[in-house]
């Protein structure tokens, strides 16, 4: 904005965009507003009232969604009197011998740990910040790491590939799903919400000083 | 009216990651910890490096069987536009399209549109930068979508295990496109999106700024 003097604030108060660099001033946008960047669009602040809470419940809601879609069975198949339950574990780990074991590793990592590690991190992080105590230890490093790992988490697409299996044996068999199946759908809607309610600014600069005045722990 | 001024411009350095800004010439970011560089210079060589892995996995994926089929003494097997033809003629074109797209338009329209805006960024365009950055983030979003795939396979081959009247195992192309999906993914992470932003900066206004 004011081209001249931006460079002598202190770059504790600004805010850089992280697609194409633009130098902005922080402000907290008002009720109901976003920053977006002037230059590409990308949304910069955008914080939701009570946030907080909200995105400790979806995260303690998918924790325990992830493991009971790992527990029950996910989907049912039968024909001619054969009958076969798998379990998300089951698909996870179906890929079995020689080097296809390396691909059962990583999509269970894509659809379990990588969805359960990231509940876990935003509650340990989150959680004590929501209750006004001091961010745990670590808690910039975690978040940092929950970040870093969000494009693996893929519980969505394997959901979709849940409906297109289905449609690919329907001529070959009779499939039907388990309870596991509306748990790890109802996981997906949640995810996404999640994503949505969270202000990565809001978040970082929180860690950064602690919530609100009351807590001034200004040690970065 | 004229762009707004960069953290490079003011003399500073941006975290990518967190949005911190820092004093140009600091070295890790403070609050998150990324290592902290005004542009990423070495960014193309990874973008390109990735971007070769992925294509070299891309092959194998679409020769190889990705699904080996046994319907009580018949086996088949599918390569991935195998199955897709076979699907569309069954009765099923709607699903045919998801896995066409999925493992077919989206990694081929990855692969072309990460090479073009790689080179477009060393050799300018007149492409405008937004709809070079709109494409960039699309590339970005799409590209995890292709694991659709490799998910089906990894559900059919646990599920459809019904002793001798029919079971699917998965063939080796489930791996290298995988593989393939993960190192492109790679690819399009590694590329730094400010490139795209500078050099619209040096072919519009190159007059002096500050």
């Amino acid at each position: 904005m004011h081209s001249t003097d931006i460079a002598q604030v202190d770059p504790g108060e600004l805010i850089a965009c992280p697609q194409c660099d633009a130098l902005y001033r922080a402000r907290m946008p008002g009720h109901g507003e976003r920053a977006t960047c002037a230059r590409c669009h990308t949304v910069l602040i955008a914080p939701r009232k009570r946030a907080g809470m909200i995105i400790i419940a979806l995260a303690a809601a998918q924790l325990i969604l992830v493991l009971g879609a790992v527990w029950f069975p996910f989907l049912k198949i039968s024909r001619q009197g054969f009958v076969n339950n798998a379990t998300l574990l089951d698909a996870a780990l179906s890929f079995t011998g020689g080097p296809l074991l390396v691909l059962s590793l990583a999509v269970t990592a894509l659809i379990v740990l990588v969805p359960l590690a990231r509940a876990i991190l935003t509650i340990y992080v989150l959680g004590p910040l929501v209750f006004d105590r001091p961010a745990p230890p670590g808690a910039l490093r975690l978040f940092a790491m929950s970040e870093e790992m969000r494009p693996w988490s893929m519980a969505e697409i394997f959901a979709l590939g849940c409906a297109v299996a289905l449609v690919k044996v329907a001529d070959l068999a009779h499939l039907s799903f388990g309870p596991a199946f509306w748990m790890f759908a109802g996981l997906v809607f949640l995810t996404v919400i999640h994503d949505r309610w969270m202000c990565r600014w809001s978040v970082w600069q929180a860690l950064e000083h602690g919530y609100g005045a009351r807590r001034d722990k200004a040690t970065a | 009216m004229s762009g707004p001024v960069t953290a490079r411009a003011a003399g500073f350095v941006a975290c990518t990651r967190c949005t911190r800004v820092w004093p140009g010439g600091t070295a890790q970011c403070g609050r998150c910890g990324k290592p902290l560089v005004s542009r990423d210079t070495h960014s193309l060589s990874r973008v390109w490096a990735w971007w070769v892995a992925g294509l070299l996995c891309y092959i194998p994926a679409n020769l190889y069987p990705m699904l080996r089929t046994r319907v009580l003494f018949t086996t088949s097997e599918d390569t991935i536009v195998g199955g897709a033809v076979e699907l569309a003629l069954h009765g099923a074109p709607f699903v045919a399209l998801i896995i066409l797209v999925a493992s077919v338009a989206i990694p081929i329209g990855k692969f072309v549109a990460i090479a073009w805006l790689a080179v477009s960024v060393r050799r300018g365009s007149r492409t405008t930068p937004h709809s070079r950055h709109r494409m960039y983030e699309i590339v970005e979003y799409i590209g995890r979508w292709s694991m659709i795939d490799v998910f089906v396979v990894a559900i059919l081959t646990a599920l459809v295990q019904l002793n001798l009247a029919a079971s699917i195992k998965p063939g080796p192309a489930a791996l290298a496109f995988a593989l393939s999906v993960i190192f492109t993914m790679l690819s399009a992470q590694a590329f730094d999106p400010r490139l795209i932003w500078d050099r619209a900066e040096d072919d519009t206004d190159a007059g002096p700024r500050a």
